[in-house]
Protein backbone atom coordinates (compact mmCIF):
# COMPACT_ATOMS: atom_id res chain seq x y z
CA UNK A 1 0.00 0.00 0.00
CA UNK A 2 1.45 3.33 -0.90
CA UNK A 3 1.47 6.26 1.51
CA UNK A 4 -0.67 7.80 -1.06
CA UNK A 5 -3.23 5.17 -0.82
CA UNK A 6 -3.25 5.08 2.94
CA UNK A 7 -4.10 9.27 3.23
CA UNK A 8 -6.66 8.45 0.76
CA UNK A 9 -8.21 5.33 3.56
CA UNK A 10 -7.95 8.00 6.01
CA UNK A 11 -9.88 10.59 4.54
CA UNK A 12 -12.68 7.93 3.53
CA UNK A 13 -12.15 7.11 7.04
CA UNK A 14 -12.53 10.18 8.88
CA UNK A 15 -15.12 11.44 5.77
CA UNK A 16 -17.49 8.45 7.24
CA UNK A 17 -16.30 8.76 10.66
CA UNK A 18 -19.33 10.99 11.59
CA UNK A 19 -21.72 8.02 9.48
CA UNK A 20 -20.37 6.00 11.76
CA UNK A 21 -20.64 7.74 15.18
CA UNK A 22 -24.45 7.59 14.18
CA UNK A 23 -24.76 3.95 12.99
CA UNK A 24 -23.08 3.57 16.78
CA UNK A 25 -25.32 5.62 18.75
CA UNK A 26 -28.46 3.89 16.80
CA UNK A 27 -27.63 0.21 17.02
CA UNK A 28 -25.68 0.30 20.19
CA UNK A 29 -26.68 3.07 22.44
CA UNK A 30 -30.26 3.25 21.31
CA UNK A 31 -30.77 -0.49 20.73
CA UNK A 32 -32.78 0.72 17.07
CA UNK A 33 -31.35 -1.16 14.00
CA UNK A 34 -31.85 2.04 11.69
CA UNK A 35 -31.15 1.85 7.70
CA UNK A 36 -32.45 5.66 7.52
CA UNK A 37 -28.64 6.02 7.23
CA UNK A 38 -28.66 4.56 3.68
CA UNK A 39 -30.93 7.45 2.53
CA UNK A 40 -29.85 10.29 5.33
CA UNK A 41 -26.27 10.47 3.89
CA UNK A 42 -27.01 11.06 0.29
CA UNK A 43 -29.77 13.88 1.56
CA UNK A 44 -26.91 15.72 3.26
CA UNK A 45 -24.96 15.56 0.68
CA UNK A 46 -27.94 17.22 -1.89
CA UNK A 47 -28.77 19.99 0.22
CA UNK A 48 -25.29 20.97 0.89
CA UNK A 49 -24.44 20.41 -2.90
CA UNK A 50 -27.73 22.91 -3.60
CA UNK A 51 -26.73 25.01 -0.99
CA UNK A 52 -23.26 26.12 -2.35
CA UNK A 53 -24.81 25.95 -5.98
CA UNK A 54 -27.00 28.36 -4.11
CA UNK A 55 -24.26 30.81 -3.34
CA UNK A 56 -24.47 29.57 0.24
CA UNK A 57 -20.86 29.54 2.00
CA UNK A 58 -19.61 25.84 1.70
CA UNK A 59 -19.61 25.36 6.06
CA UNK A 60 -23.32 27.49 6.33
CA UNK A 61 -24.03 23.91 3.89
CA UNK A 62 -23.13 21.46 6.06
CA UNK A 63 -24.99 23.01 8.63
CA UNK A 64 -28.24 23.00 6.40
CA UNK A 65 -27.53 19.74 5.57
CA UNK A 66 -26.97 18.72 9.37
CA UNK A 67 -30.56 19.84 9.77
CA UNK A 68 -32.00 18.06 7.70
CA UNK A 69 -30.59 14.61 8.70
CA UNK A 70 -31.81 15.71 11.78
CA UNK A 71 -35.38 16.49 10.47
CA UNK A 72 -35.20 12.85 8.63
CA UNK A 73 -34.04 10.95 11.51
CA UNK A 74 -36.90 12.74 14.03
CA UNK A 75 -39.68 11.06 10.72
CA UNK A 76 -38.34 7.54 11.37
CA UNK A 77 -38.63 8.05 15.04
CA UNK A 78 -42.13 9.47 14.86
CA UNK A 79 -42.93 6.49 12.42
CA UNK A 80 -41.49 3.90 15.46
CA UNK A 81 -42.84 5.43 18.39
CA UNK A 82 -46.16 7.19 17.81
CA UNK A 83 -47.37 5.49 15.10
CA UNK A 84 -45.91 2.06 16.47
CA UNK A 85 -44.47 0.69 13.24
CA UNK A 86 -41.34 -1.77 13.22
CA UNK A 87 -38.34 0.24 14.15
CA UNK A 88 -36.57 -1.32 10.96
CA UNK A 89 -39.58 -1.00 8.48
CA UNK A 90 -40.09 2.90 9.81
CA UNK A 91 -36.56 3.47 8.92
CA UNK A 92 -36.89 1.32 5.48
CA UNK A 93 -39.64 2.95 4.73
CA UNK A 94 -38.50 7.29 5.77
CA UNK A 95 -34.67 5.39 3.70
CA UNK A 96 -36.94 4.93 0.29
CA UNK A 97 -39.37 7.98 0.87
CA UNK A 98 -35.62 10.26 0.83
CA UNK A 99 -34.61 8.62 -2.34
CA UNK A 100 -37.49 10.84 -4.02
CA UNK A 101 -37.38 13.76 -1.67
CA UNK A 102 -33.53 13.75 -2.46
CA UNK A 103 -34.10 14.11 -6.11
CA UNK A 104 -36.67 16.73 -5.59
CA UNK A 105 -34.11 18.26 -3.62
CA UNK A 106 -31.36 18.18 -6.19
CA UNK A 107 -33.82 18.15 -9.36
CA UNK A 108 -31.86 15.58 -11.40
CA UNK A 109 -29.55 12.91 -10.21
CA UNK A 110 -26.77 14.34 -9.40
CA UNK A 111 -25.38 17.57 -8.89
CA UNK A 112 -21.43 18.92 -9.06
CA UNK A 113 -20.19 21.45 -7.28
CA UNK A 114 -16.88 21.63 -9.94
CA UNK A 115 -15.63 25.56 -9.34
CA UNK A 116 -17.22 25.86 -6.37
CA UNK A 117 -15.61 26.75 -3.29
CA UNK A 118 -15.65 23.80 -0.39
CA UNK A 119 -14.66 23.49 3.36
CA UNK A 120 -11.56 21.09 1.50
CA UNK A 121 -10.99 24.02 -0.31
CA UNK A 122 -11.12 26.44 1.81
CA UNK A 123 -8.78 24.52 4.08
CA UNK A 124 -5.75 23.05 1.95
CA UNK A 125 -5.77 27.08 1.07
CA UNK A 126 -5.57 27.93 4.98
CA UNK A 127 -3.22 25.15 5.78
CA UNK A 128 -0.66 25.48 2.53
CA UNK A 129 -0.54 22.08 2.57
CA UNK A 130 -0.71 19.29 -0.62
CA UNK A 131 -4.51 18.58 -0.66
CA UNK A 132 -4.43 15.19 -0.28
CA UNK A 133 -2.71 15.93 3.42
CA UNK A 134 -4.87 18.84 4.37
CA UNK A 135 -8.39 16.45 3.44
CA UNK A 136 -7.35 14.04 6.06
CA UNK A 137 -6.54 16.47 8.80
CA UNK A 138 -9.53 18.43 8.59
CA UNK A 139 -11.77 15.56 8.72
CA UNK A 140 -10.33 13.89 10.89
CA UNK A 141 -10.18 17.16 13.13
CA UNK A 142 -14.16 17.43 12.91
CA UNK A 143 -14.43 13.58 13.48
CA UNK A 144 -12.47 13.92 17.11
CA UNK A 145 -14.53 17.31 17.48
CA UNK A 146 -17.94 15.27 17.15
CA UNK A 147 -16.72 12.41 19.32
CA UNK A 148 -15.77 14.55 21.95
CA UNK A 149 -19.10 16.44 21.98
CA UNK A 150 -20.99 12.93 21.23
CA UNK A 151 -18.76 11.44 24.57
CA UNK A 152 -19.46 14.55 26.31
CA UNK A 153 -23.19 14.63 25.88
CA UNK A 154 -23.69 10.93 26.61
CA UNK A 155 -22.47 11.85 30.10
CA UNK A 156 -24.93 14.21 30.48
CA UNK A 157 -28.60 14.06 32.47
CA UNK A 158 -30.08 13.83 29.45
CA UNK A 159 -27.38 11.62 27.40
CA UNK A 160 -27.31 9.50 30.94
CA UNK A 161 -31.38 9.23 29.60
CA UNK A 162 -30.36 8.16 26.28
CA UNK A 163 -28.36 5.87 27.33
CA UNK A 164 -30.81 4.07 29.16
CA UNK A 165 -33.47 4.31 26.88
CA UNK A 166 -31.67 1.67 24.86
CA UNK A 167 -30.81 -0.44 27.65
CA UNK A 168 -33.79 -0.79 29.53
CA UNK A 169 -36.63 0.96 28.78
CA UNK A 170 -39.12 0.01 31.65
CA UNK A 171 -36.43 1.37 33.92
CA UNK A 172 -36.17 4.51 32.69
CA UNK A 173 -39.79 5.13 32.43
CA UNK A 174 -40.52 4.12 35.87
CA UNK A 175 -37.52 7.61 36.75
CA UNK A 176 -40.01 9.52 34.45
CA UNK A 177 -38.28 9.65 31.08
CA UNK A 178 -40.47 9.72 27.80
CA UNK A 179 -38.64 7.12 26.19
CA UNK A 180 -40.24 8.70 23.10
CA UNK A 181 -39.02 11.75 22.94
CA UNK A 182 -35.79 10.15 23.38
CA UNK A 183 -36.05 7.79 20.36
CA UNK A 184 -37.48 10.48 18.53
CA UNK A 185 -34.64 12.57 19.43
CA UNK A 186 -31.82 9.81 19.18
CA UNK A 187 -32.45 8.88 15.81
CA UNK A 188 -32.56 12.65 14.75
CA UNK A 189 -29.35 13.37 16.14
CA UNK A 190 -27.86 9.85 14.85
CA UNK A 191 -28.96 11.32 11.25
CA UNK A 192 -27.48 14.62 11.60
CA UNK A 193 -24.19 12.70 12.07
CA UNK A 194 -25.26 10.88 9.14
CA UNK A 195 -25.83 13.70 6.37
CA UNK A 196 -22.78 16.04 7.88
CA UNK A 197 -21.22 13.20 6.93
CA UNK A 198 -22.86 12.89 3.73
CA UNK A 199 -22.11 16.99 3.43
CA UNK A 200 -18.58 16.41 3.46
CA UNK A 201 -18.08 13.42 1.63
CA UNK A 202 -20.03 15.28 -1.63
CA UNK A 203 -17.70 18.35 -1.13
CA UNK A 204 -14.42 16.12 -1.10
CA UNK A 205 -15.73 14.59 -4.03
CA UNK A 206 -16.98 17.16 -5.78
CA UNK A 207 -20.28 15.96 -6.71
CA UNK A 208 -23.82 14.42 -4.99
CA UNK A 209 -25.55 11.94 -5.99
CA UNK A 210 -28.55 10.45 -5.45
CA UNK A 211 -27.55 6.79 -5.52
CA UNK A 212 -24.28 7.94 -2.94
CA UNK A 213 -26.04 6.05 0.43
CA UNK A 214 -26.27 2.49 -1.07
CA UNK A 215 -24.88 0.28 1.27
CA UNK A 216 -24.14 2.71 3.62
CA UNK A 217 -25.16 1.52 6.54
CA UNK A 218 -23.16 -2.38 5.78
CA UNK A 219 -20.16 0.06 5.71
CA UNK A 220 -21.24 1.51 9.07
CA UNK A 221 -21.98 -1.53 10.84
CA UNK A 222 -19.08 -3.32 9.57
CA UNK A 223 -16.78 -0.45 10.91
CA UNK A 224 -18.35 -0.34 14.11
CA UNK A 225 -18.04 -4.04 14.43
CA UNK A 226 -14.37 -4.38 13.17
CA UNK A 227 -13.85 -1.50 15.63
CA UNK A 228 -15.35 -3.06 18.47
CA UNK A 229 -13.69 -5.88 18.22
CA UNK A 230 -10.22 -4.49 17.14
CA UNK A 231 -10.16 -2.10 19.84
CA UNK A 232 -12.59 -3.02 22.33
CA UNK A 233 -16.10 -1.45 23.64
CA UNK A 234 -15.52 -1.77 27.72
CA UNK A 235 -16.56 1.76 28.18
CA UNK A 236 -18.48 5.03 26.32
CA UNK A 237 -15.22 6.89 25.72
CA UNK A 238 -13.43 3.25 24.58
CA UNK A 239 -16.06 2.37 22.17
CA UNK A 240 -16.63 5.87 20.50
CA UNK A 241 -12.74 5.88 19.56
CA UNK A 242 -12.66 2.26 18.88
CA UNK A 243 -15.54 3.04 15.94
CA UNK A 244 -14.09 6.01 14.33
CA UNK A 245 -10.60 4.12 14.14
CA UNK A 246 -12.35 1.06 13.20
CA UNK A 247 -14.02 3.46 10.09
CA UNK A 248 -10.55 4.25 9.21
CA UNK A 249 -9.64 0.69 9.38
CA UNK A 250 -12.28 -0.75 7.24
CA UNK A 251 -11.62 1.88 4.82
CA UNK A 252 -7.62 0.38 4.86
CA UNK A 253 -9.00 -3.06 4.16
CA UNK A 254 -11.04 -2.28 1.52
CA UNK A 255 -8.07 0.00 -0.06
CA UNK A 256 -5.80 -3.18 0.56
CA UNK A 257 -7.86 -5.45 -0.54
CA UNK A 258 -8.38 -3.61 -3.96
CA UNK A 259 -4.90 -3.66 -4.55
CA UNK A 260 -4.70 -7.69 -3.99
CA UNK A 261 -3.96 -9.68 -7.45
CA UNK A 262 -4.04 -13.28 -7.25
CA UNK A 263 -2.33 -14.59 -10.97
CA UNK A 264 -4.89 -13.27 -13.65
CA UNK A 265 -7.47 -12.45 -11.04
CA UNK A 266 -7.19 -8.93 -9.59
CA UNK A 267 -10.29 -7.55 -7.39
CA UNK A 268 -12.43 -4.63 -8.91
CA UNK A 269 -14.47 -2.47 -7.27
CA UNK A 270 -17.63 -4.20 -8.21
CA UNK A 271 -16.40 -7.22 -5.50
CA UNK A 272 -16.24 -4.17 -2.56
CA UNK A 273 -20.02 -5.50 -1.38
CA UNK A 274 -18.61 -9.04 -1.31
CA UNK A 275 -15.48 -8.12 0.40
CA UNK A 276 -17.45 -5.96 2.84
CA UNK A 277 -19.83 -8.85 3.78
CA UNK A 278 -16.00 -10.98 4.13
CA UNK A 279 -15.11 -8.34 6.62
CA UNK A 280 -17.87 -8.31 8.91
CA UNK A 281 -18.13 -12.10 9.29
CA UNK A 282 -14.66 -12.54 10.20
CA UNK A 283 -15.07 -9.23 12.68
CA UNK A 284 -18.14 -10.89 14.17
CA UNK A 285 -16.49 -14.67 14.91
CA UNK A 286 -13.04 -13.46 15.36
CA UNK A 287 -13.87 -13.51 19.28
CA UNK A 288 -15.20 -16.74 19.65
CA UNK A 289 -12.77 -18.32 16.83
CA UNK A 290 -9.67 -17.27 19.21
CA UNK A 291 -11.30 -17.79 22.18
CA UNK A 292 -11.89 -21.73 20.77
CA UNK A 293 -8.32 -21.73 19.44
CA UNK A 294 -6.99 -20.68 22.93
CA UNK A 295 -8.59 -23.11 24.74
CA UNK A 296 -7.63 -25.94 22.54
CA UNK A 297 -4.48 -25.13 23.40
CA UNK A 298 -4.74 -25.52 26.93
CA UNK A 299 -6.19 -28.69 26.78
CA UNK A 300 -3.98 -30.46 24.49
CA UNK B 1 -58.86 12.96 57.19
CA UNK B 2 -59.84 11.75 52.92
CA UNK B 3 -58.14 9.32 51.28
CA UNK B 4 -54.85 9.95 49.72
CA UNK B 5 -54.86 7.73 46.77
CA UNK B 6 -58.75 7.15 45.45
CA UNK B 7 -59.33 4.32 43.13
CA UNK B 8 -62.78 3.92 41.71
CA UNK B 9 -64.52 1.30 39.25
CA UNK B 10 -61.28 0.46 37.73
CA UNK B 11 -61.52 -2.11 34.90
CA UNK B 12 -59.89 -3.63 32.11
CA UNK B 13 -60.33 -5.91 30.08
CA UNK B 14 -56.98 -7.57 27.80
CA UNK B 15 -57.50 -9.54 24.35
CA UNK B 16 -60.76 -7.29 24.46
CA UNK B 17 -63.48 -8.69 21.76
CA UNK B 18 -61.36 -12.07 21.03
CA UNK B 19 -62.04 -15.47 22.53
CA UNK B 20 -59.44 -15.02 25.15
CA UNK B 21 -60.95 -11.93 26.60
CA UNK B 22 -59.97 -11.71 30.20
CA UNK B 23 -61.65 -9.66 32.70
CA UNK B 24 -58.20 -8.63 34.75
CA UNK B 25 -59.84 -5.61 37.01
CA UNK B 26 -63.26 -5.46 37.38
CA UNK B 27 -64.66 -2.73 38.78
CA UNK B 28 -62.11 -2.39 41.20
CA UNK B 29 -62.96 0.53 44.02
CA UNK B 30 -60.20 1.33 47.11
CA UNK B 31 -59.20 4.24 48.55
CA UNK B 32 -55.88 4.28 50.44
CA UNK B 33 -54.41 6.63 53.31
CA UNK B 34 -51.54 8.37 53.87
CA UNK B 35 -49.18 6.22 55.01
CA UNK B 36 -50.65 2.72 54.39
CA UNK B 37 -48.60 -0.05 54.44
CA UNK B 38 -50.94 -2.40 52.22
CA UNK B 39 -50.18 -6.31 51.55
CA UNK B 40 -52.03 -8.29 48.52
CA UNK B 41 -52.57 -11.51 48.23
CA UNK B 42 -54.82 -13.43 45.75
CA UNK B 43 -54.09 -16.64 43.21
CA UNK B 44 -52.69 -16.38 40.11
CA UNK B 45 -54.56 -14.41 37.78
CA UNK B 46 -56.34 -12.62 40.16
CA UNK B 47 -55.18 -9.15 38.92
CA UNK B 48 -52.70 -7.98 41.36
CA UNK B 49 -49.69 -7.31 39.08
CA UNK B 50 -52.34 -5.51 36.50
CA UNK B 51 -53.85 -3.23 39.58
CA UNK B 52 -50.06 -2.24 40.27
CA UNK B 53 -49.28 -1.57 36.44
CA UNK B 54 -52.74 -0.13 36.24
CA UNK B 55 -51.64 2.41 38.97
CA UNK B 56 -48.27 2.98 37.20
CA UNK B 57 -49.85 4.02 34.23
CA UNK B 58 -48.77 0.94 32.02
CA UNK B 59 -52.02 0.78 30.02
CA UNK B 60 -55.13 3.43 29.64
CA UNK B 61 -57.91 1.69 32.11
CA UNK B 62 -61.26 0.73 30.37
CA UNK B 63 -63.23 2.76 32.77
CA UNK B 64 -62.90 4.09 36.27
CA UNK B 65 -60.68 6.53 37.69
CA UNK B 66 -57.52 7.01 40.00
CA UNK B 67 -56.78 10.49 41.61
CA UNK B 68 -53.40 10.67 43.79
CA UNK B 69 -53.57 13.82 46.29
CA UNK B 70 -56.64 14.91 44.70
CA UNK B 71 -55.48 15.18 41.22
CA UNK B 72 -56.87 12.76 38.81
CA UNK B 73 -53.97 11.01 37.15
CA UNK B 74 -56.44 8.76 35.28
CA UNK B 75 -55.25 9.84 31.77
CA UNK B 76 -51.28 10.70 32.77
CA UNK B 77 -49.12 8.61 30.86
CA UNK B 78 -46.51 6.27 32.96
CA UNK B 79 -43.65 8.42 32.70
CA UNK B 80 -46.01 11.00 34.44
CA UNK B 81 -46.72 9.25 37.04
CA UNK B 82 -43.06 8.31 37.74
CA UNK B 83 -43.24 11.70 38.95
CA UNK B 84 -44.90 10.43 42.32
CA UNK B 85 -44.72 6.45 41.95
CA UNK B 86 -41.35 4.20 42.92
CA UNK B 87 -41.27 0.97 41.45
CA UNK B 88 -39.34 -2.51 42.03
CA UNK B 89 -39.97 -5.43 39.72
CA UNK B 90 -40.18 -9.30 40.57
CA UNK B 91 -37.42 -9.30 38.12
CA UNK B 92 -34.41 -7.94 39.44
CA UNK B 93 -32.94 -6.95 35.92
CA UNK B 94 -36.14 -5.25 35.22
CA UNK B 95 -35.61 -2.36 38.17
CA UNK B 96 -31.73 -1.29 36.77
CA UNK B 97 -29.78 -0.45 33.86
CA UNK B 98 -27.24 -3.08 33.26
CA UNK B 99 -24.55 -0.77 30.93
CA UNK B 100 -25.08 1.88 33.64
CA UNK B 101 -22.75 1.87 36.41
CA UNK B 102 -24.30 1.92 40.02
CA UNK B 103 -23.61 5.46 40.39
CA UNK B 104 -25.15 6.40 37.22
CA UNK B 105 -28.10 4.22 37.83
CA UNK B 106 -28.20 6.46 40.97
CA UNK B 107 -27.98 9.54 39.53
CA UNK B 108 -30.88 8.74 36.72
CA UNK B 109 -33.07 7.93 40.54
CA UNK B 110 -31.89 11.25 42.22
CA UNK B 111 -33.56 13.26 38.80
CA UNK B 112 -36.89 11.15 39.00
CA UNK B 113 -39.89 12.68 37.87
CA UNK B 114 -37.40 15.85 37.42
CA UNK B 115 -36.04 17.80 34.47
CA UNK B 116 -32.84 16.98 33.31
CA UNK B 117 -30.74 19.21 31.90
CA UNK B 118 -26.73 19.24 30.69
CA UNK B 119 -25.31 19.73 33.24
CA UNK B 120 -23.37 16.43 34.34
CA UNK B 121 -24.95 13.51 35.19
CA UNK B 122 -22.95 11.90 37.90
CA UNK B 123 -21.40 15.03 40.28
CA UNK B 124 -18.70 14.56 42.78
CA UNK B 125 -20.85 16.00 45.35
CA UNK B 126 -23.51 12.70 44.43
CA UNK B 127 -20.78 10.15 44.76
CA UNK B 128 -20.57 11.04 48.87
CA UNK B 129 -24.24 11.18 49.05
CA UNK B 130 -24.38 7.26 47.16
CA UNK B 131 -21.70 6.32 49.16
CA UNK B 132 -23.19 7.16 51.76
CA UNK B 133 -27.14 5.47 51.00
CA UNK B 134 -25.18 2.58 49.28
CA UNK B 135 -23.52 1.78 52.90
CA UNK B 136 -26.56 1.82 54.92
CA UNK B 137 -27.44 -1.69 52.20
CA UNK B 138 -24.60 -3.97 54.19
CA UNK B 139 -23.41 -5.22 51.03
CA UNK B 140 -19.84 -3.42 50.37
CA UNK B 141 -21.10 -1.42 47.04
CA UNK B 142 -20.21 1.88 48.27
CA UNK B 143 -16.94 0.92 46.82
CA UNK B 144 -18.04 -0.01 43.66
CA UNK B 145 -19.51 2.63 42.84
CA UNK B 146 -17.73 2.76 39.05
CA UNK B 147 -19.05 -0.98 38.26
CA UNK B 148 -21.65 -1.82 36.00
CA UNK B 149 -24.54 -2.72 37.53
CA UNK B 150 -24.68 -5.94 35.07
CA UNK B 151 -22.24 -7.56 37.27
CA UNK B 152 -24.12 -7.59 40.19
CA UNK B 153 -26.15 -10.68 41.59
CA UNK B 154 -30.17 -10.14 41.54
CA UNK B 155 -30.20 -9.63 45.22
CA UNK B 156 -27.78 -6.44 44.79
CA UNK B 157 -29.65 -5.31 42.08
CA UNK B 158 -33.15 -5.85 43.58
CA UNK B 159 -31.29 -3.99 46.81
CA UNK B 160 -30.18 -1.32 44.49
CA UNK B 161 -33.45 -0.84 43.04
CA UNK B 162 -35.17 -0.53 46.49
CA UNK B 163 -32.74 2.40 46.92
CA UNK B 164 -33.35 3.92 43.58
CA UNK B 165 -37.47 3.53 44.34
CA UNK B 166 -37.27 5.62 47.26
CA UNK B 167 -34.26 8.35 46.62
CA UNK B 168 -36.87 10.99 45.84
CA UNK B 169 -39.54 10.38 47.83
CA UNK B 170 -42.25 8.84 46.37
CA UNK B 171 -46.08 9.54 47.31
CA UNK B 172 -46.57 5.98 46.51
CA UNK B 173 -44.28 2.42 46.30
CA UNK B 174 -45.39 -0.51 44.20
CA UNK B 175 -43.42 -3.35 45.37
CA UNK B 176 -44.42 -6.31 42.75
CA UNK B 177 -43.46 -9.95 44.45
CA UNK B 178 -40.23 -8.05 44.63
CA UNK B 179 -38.58 -10.93 46.38
CA UNK B 180 -40.17 -14.16 44.66
CA UNK B 181 -37.12 -14.21 42.05
CA UNK B 182 -34.45 -14.26 44.85
CA UNK B 183 -33.03 -17.50 46.92
CA UNK B 184 -34.57 -17.15 50.75
CA UNK B 185 -31.59 -15.74 52.45
CA UNK B 186 -31.57 -12.68 49.71
CA UNK B 187 -34.95 -12.38 49.87
CA UNK B 188 -35.03 -11.79 54.09
CA UNK B 189 -32.55 -8.94 53.27
CA UNK B 190 -34.38 -7.39 50.85
CA UNK B 191 -37.46 -7.33 53.21
CA UNK B 192 -35.60 -6.30 55.98
CA UNK B 193 -34.56 -3.47 53.81
CA UNK B 194 -38.18 -2.83 52.65
CA UNK B 195 -39.66 -2.47 56.38
CA UNK B 196 -36.69 -0.08 57.21
CA UNK B 197 -37.11 1.49 54.20
CA UNK B 198 -40.96 2.02 54.43
CA UNK B 199 -41.31 2.74 57.78
CA UNK B 200 -38.42 5.00 58.08
CA UNK B 201 -39.75 7.48 55.56
CA UNK B 202 -43.73 6.07 56.27
CA UNK B 203 -44.06 5.40 52.59
CA UNK B 204 -47.38 4.75 51.14
CA UNK B 205 -47.24 1.38 50.00
CA UNK B 206 -48.25 -1.19 48.11
CA UNK B 207 -46.91 -5.64 48.10
CA UNK B 208 -48.42 -8.12 46.17
CA UNK B 209 -46.66 -11.48 47.50
CA UNK B 210 -47.70 -15.06 47.59
CA UNK B 211 -46.12 -15.55 51.03
CA UNK B 212 -49.02 -15.91 53.43
CA UNK B 213 -46.80 -15.14 56.34
CA UNK B 214 -45.03 -12.09 54.93
CA UNK B 215 -48.53 -10.79 53.69
CA UNK B 216 -49.80 -10.79 57.68
CA UNK B 217 -46.84 -9.94 59.51
CA UNK B 218 -45.70 -6.53 57.29
CA UNK B 219 -47.57 -3.71 56.42
CA UNK B 220 -50.89 -2.64 58.35
CA UNK B 221 -53.36 -3.31 55.98
CA UNK B 222 -54.21 -6.47 53.88
CA UNK B 223 -56.13 -7.15 50.75
CA UNK B 224 -56.95 -10.13 49.00
CA UNK B 225 -57.80 -10.10 45.59
CA UNK B 226 -60.05 -12.21 43.48
CA UNK B 227 -61.20 -11.88 39.45
CA UNK B 228 -59.66 -8.67 39.09
CA UNK B 229 -61.55 -6.93 42.92
CA UNK B 230 -60.79 -7.14 46.21
CA UNK B 231 -62.64 -9.25 48.48
CA UNK B 232 -60.74 -8.98 51.87
CA UNK B 233 -59.79 -5.62 53.08
CA UNK B 234 -58.29 -6.18 56.67
CA UNK B 235 -56.72 -3.96 58.89
CA UNK B 236 -54.95 -3.43 62.37
CA UNK B 237 -55.53 -5.55 65.32
CA UNK B 238 -57.63 -7.59 63.21
CA UNK B 239 -54.96 -8.23 60.82
CA UNK B 240 -52.20 -8.87 63.64
CA UNK B 241 -54.62 -11.57 64.38
CA UNK B 242 -54.99 -13.09 61.47
CA UNK B 243 -53.18 -16.66 60.64
CA UNK B 244 -52.14 -18.78 57.77
CA UNK B 245 -54.80 -21.07 58.22
CA UNK B 246 -57.73 -18.48 58.46
CA UNK B 247 -56.47 -17.34 55.09
CA UNK B 248 -55.84 -20.53 53.22
CA UNK B 249 -59.60 -21.30 54.84
CA UNK B 250 -60.78 -18.27 52.43
CA UNK B 251 -58.59 -18.75 49.60
CA UNK B 252 -60.38 -22.43 49.29
CA UNK B 253 -63.76 -21.14 49.55
CA UNK B 254 -62.88 -18.97 46.63
CA UNK B 255 -61.43 -21.96 44.70
CA UNK B 256 -64.65 -23.56 45.72
CA UNK B 257 -66.88 -20.91 44.21
CA UNK B 258 -64.87 -21.06 41.33
CA UNK B 259 -65.28 -24.98 41.16
CA UNK B 260 -68.83 -24.13 41.37
CA UNK B 261 -69.31 -21.58 38.44
CA UNK B 262 -66.58 -24.31 36.40
CA UNK B 263 -69.75 -26.71 36.80
CA UNK B 264 -72.69 -24.78 36.45
CA UNK B 265 -70.47 -23.45 33.31
CA UNK B 266 -70.50 -27.39 31.58
CA UNK B 267 -73.93 -28.28 32.78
Amino acid sequence: MTLYAFYGALEQGFAFGLMVLGVYLTFRILDFPDLTVDGSLPLGAAVSAVAITNGYSPIMAIVMATCAGFIAGMVTGFLNTKLKILHLLASILTMISLYSVNLRIMGRPNLTLLGKDTVVDQFTALVGLPQYMATPILFGIICVGCAALLIWFLHTEVGMAVLATGDNPQMITSQGINTHTVIIFGVGLSNALVACSGALVAQNQGAADVNMGVGTIIAGLASVIIGETVFGDRSIVRAIVAVLLGSVLYRVAIALALGLKLGAFSVTPSDLNLITAVLVVIALTAPTMKKKFLSKGATA
Amino acid sequence: MSAQIAIAGMTKAFNKGGVNEVLALNGLTLNIDEGDFITIIGSNGAGKSTFLNALAGCFPLDSGTISMDGEDVTGWAEHRRAAKIGRVFQDPLLGTCAGATIEQNLALAKKRGMRRGLGLGVKSKDRVFFSEKLAMLGLGLEERLKTATGLLSGGQRQALTMLMATMVRPRLLLLDEHTAALDPKTAQMILELTERLVVEQRLTTLMVTHNMQQAISMGNRLLMFHRGTVVMDIRGEEKKALTVEELLQRFTELRGEEGLSDRMLLC
